[in-house]
């Protein structure tokens, strides 16, 4: 009886050892939520959410809050954010906006005035210009995100779709306003 | 999950791979199918030159990789050859002229691509004359290093006529060692007969590209690889190659797609072409014949790539046939060379490449480019167009088909899904898009179409991802910024107020002293006021 619980006891101890060795030598360095759902998000920093950013929108998502507010991100990213939090993805709420075709902004530069207040107000500094020059949009580093739009004070900024052309362009089902375009089906052939 | 055992050699030893093929041994890749060749449509006459169209639209991007400056003015006579764009990225390959004319206008022209979206492209309008700008010719190529071979190479425009327009100077300048090259006039796409015409006709010529091939690359090895359904294009080019010890020629039976690179090489030696590698990581090089064609036009000749052989096809054409077609020629004009009746068609329709792996042209001003290897024009009914397709009944044919060893069937399920990470499991990106699984699926799936559309959603979301990640970058670097920028107002501020507490301090004190110094002089004022009244009073007393 004893035997049994020195052995049990020693072997408790040994294992509780080994384990708690692991769990120091071995040790995962986890990727926190937050990180992991900000990584989704499309980092536009528009606002649609209700959030100022797209951090504070992942760190009210790990704390609960619905994934489907993020407009930019449309339905690809409900649908990874679903994965990450294990719950069933949705329709997008249509309280923040509609998922709309990529955009970027314009500036009309003849009728811009320099008074840098698109500048302040791009999240990705993706407007140059100085006071009282005029100002322009960097199309590679612009996010669509719509915020400049509203500070103009002569309101000379657009946002206009991206180009389509052959590099972006997305193959479409057999049945488009071109009839059948790819590969066809030559079985019946004599 | 259909990946099959890589060989167990990792390095294939090539005098084992010579002796069996000798002996007429090969391997074979899985699937394939058997589709109605319909080649001699066109195969039976030789290549014909047509008169000079009216017009020529140019697109100034050809081949995959980096697109060139335009070099050239409006209004600017050019000569048949003459580069008509330029640029030092080393993506980059010239498009030229492709008769002597007018460059009379910069246009947005519709591409010769599936989406049909307008492109960048150079209208000439000929003189007639077809006047040479000839690089200066190279006749003596085994003395010359082949660093100035490439460079013509490059110089001449070409890229890989077989399809893919890759640019060939790029492919040949490897680091690598090349212990074997292999020449393509497989051509397993149903109708298609360019190659076997060039085959038939430029045998001695292509064998000129070969040798200039093999000493550029030092390869000791060579294999002419000829499917069997063209005896006559491999009695031409066995004729053309017969006292070369390097050359061994291969009849390789007809089974599409055997002219696939990685099929190809699979059939030949017996090994794969690893996963995301190339086939030089196994010491090999493959060239379409057309491309050892324009290499000898470049070097011995000084010629660009200024023309192709393009295959006018199908039964909606009175005279089928293969011409050499300058490349920016509009597709009607072609068409109306080789007798297009519209009367057989219900809707017009045109295929640009074969009936597997081609596409239908939106528009017939779309130019011919240097990829352009067909024009098919079928009858009605002589290619139905798909039916709605049919639910999918699981029945694997497919994945039978498949010459890549995939899985079909379940990359359909994913794609429909849109589940993108699930198809790159399933190496979406091995997909050759031969079309070999929608022609045997009973159900009629337009599968090649589904994968393309997935191929691009991969795509799309990975540059999404990257542009993301860069607008993180920057927004957190511009937060970082405006931190630090408020941190130092405030900082200065906190100065600011330092300094002005201080400054009122010493002012606080110089103002006292002042207080101080009025009170002291106004006190010895009254003072001395004072005494002077009782000074006074003592005199009055």
């Amino acid at each position: 009886m004893i035997a049994a619980l020195i052995t049990l006891g020693i072997l408790a101890l040994i294992f509780g050892a080994i384990l708690g060795y692991s769990a120091i030598r071995f040790k995962v360095e986890a990727d926190p939520l937050v990180e992991q759902i900000d990584a989704i998000l499309p980092q536009t920093q528009c606002g649609q959410c209700g959030y100022p950013g797209c951090k504070p929108y992942a760190e009210a998502i790990a704390n609960g809050d619905e994934i489907n507010k993020c407009p930019p991100g449309g339905e690809a990213t409900i649908k990874h954010l679903a994965d990450l939090m294990g719950v069933e993805p949705k329709p997008l709420d249509g309280a923040h906006g509609t998922e709309d075709v990529k955009k970027v902004a314009y500036i009309r530069e003849a009728e811009c005035i320099g008074c840098t207040k698109c500048i302040q107000a791009c999240p990705v500094d993706a407007i140059i210009g100085a006071s009282k020059q005029m100002h322009t949009v960097i199309v590679d580093e612009c996010t669509g995100c719509d915020l400049c739009v509203a500070p103009c004070p002569v309101d000379c900024i657009d946002m206009v779709p991206v180009k389509e052309t052959p590099t972006n362009w997305q193959w479409k089902l057999a049945k488009n306003a071109g009839g059948t375009v790819g590969d066809i089906n030559i079985k019946e052939l004599s | 999950m259909g990946v099959f055992e890589p060989n167990s050699q990792s390095i294939p030893d090539w005098d084992d791979i010579f002796t069996q093929l000798s002996n007429g041994q090969m391997a074979d890749f899985p699937g394939g199918i058997h589709p109605p060749q319909a080649k001699e449509l066109s195969n039976t006459i030789p290549i014909i030159t047509p008169n000079l169209p009216d017009a020529l639209y140019i697109p100034i991007k050809q081949h995959s990789g980096v697109v060139g400056n335009i070099s050239v003015k409006i209004g600017e006579h050019v000569k048949k050859g003459q580069a008509l764009t330029q640029s030092s990225h080393p993506f980059s390959v010239p498009v030229h002229a492709s008769t002597s004319g007018t460059i009379t206008n910069i246009i947005e022209h519709p591409s010769a691509h599936a989406s049909g979206l307008p492109e960048t492209s150079l209208e000439l309008i000929p003189d007639g004359l077809d006047t040479w700008h000839l690089l200066p010719v190279i006749t003596d190529y085994q003395s010359t290093p082949p660093m100035v071979l490439l460079e013509r190479i490059s110089q001449a425009g070409i890229s890989g006529l077989g399809g893919a327009g890759f640019p060939t100077y790029i492919k040949t300048n490897t680091q690598k060692p090349v212990e074997c090259i292999i020449i393509n006039g497989i051509e397993c796409e149903p109708y298609i007969s360019s190659d076997d015409r060039i085959m038939r006709e430029h045998a001695l010529q292509i064998k000129q590209g070969i040798d200039i091939l093999c000493h550029i690359t030092q390869a000791k090895r060579v294999i002419v690889a000829v499917e069997d359904n063209k005896p006559e294009a491999y009695k031409s080019l066995a004729q053309a190659c017969i006292n070369d010890e390097r050359i061994l020629m291969a009849s390789v039976p007809t089974k599409y797609p055997a002219g696939g690179e990685k099929q190809l090489i699979q059939v030949l030696t017996g090994f794969e072409v690893p996963n995301g590698g190339l086939p030089i990581d196994l010491g090999i090089l493959m060239y379409n014949v057309g491309t050892c064609f324009a290499i000898a036009d470049a070097v011995l000749y000084g010629k660009a790539l200024t023309q192709r052989v393009v295959t006018l096809t199908g039964k909606a054409l009175a005279k089928p046939q293969n011409v050499w077609a300058l490349l920016g020629t509009p597709i009607a004009y072609l068409l109306a060379h080789a007798g297009y009746d519209s009367n057989k068609q219900k809707r017009q329709k045109v295929i640009m490449g074969g009936p597997m792996m081609g596409f239908t042209v939106l528009n017939d001003t779309v130019p011919v480019v240097k990829i352009t290897n067909c024009l098919l024009v079928p009858e009605q009914d002589e290619l139905p167009d798909i039916d709605d397709e049919k639910p999918c009944i699981r029945c694997g044919v497919c994945a039978d088909a498949c010459p890549a060893g995939l899985l079909p069937q379940q990359l359909y399920w994913y794609s429909k899904a849109k589940e993108l990470g699930k198809a790159q499991d399933y190496h979406i990106h091995d997909c050759i898009e031969c079309g070999a699984c929608a022609y045997v699926c009973p159900s009629e799936i337009p599968l090649v179409q589904y994968y393309r559309q997935t191929k691009a959603a991969i795509r799309q979301e990975a540059e999404n991802k990257a542009k993301s990640d860069k607008a993180k970058e920057r927004f957190e670097a511009r937060q970082a910024r405006l931190l630090a920028d408020k941190k130092a107002r405030e900082e200065k501020h906190k100065k600011a107020a330092e300094a002005r507490k201080a400054a009122m301090e010493n002012k606080g004190n110089d103002a006292k002293d002042k207080i101080a110094a009025a009170l002291a002089r106004a006190k010895a004022k009254r003072a001395a006021a004072k005494a002077a009244q009782d000074n006074q009073q003592d005199d009055a007393n």
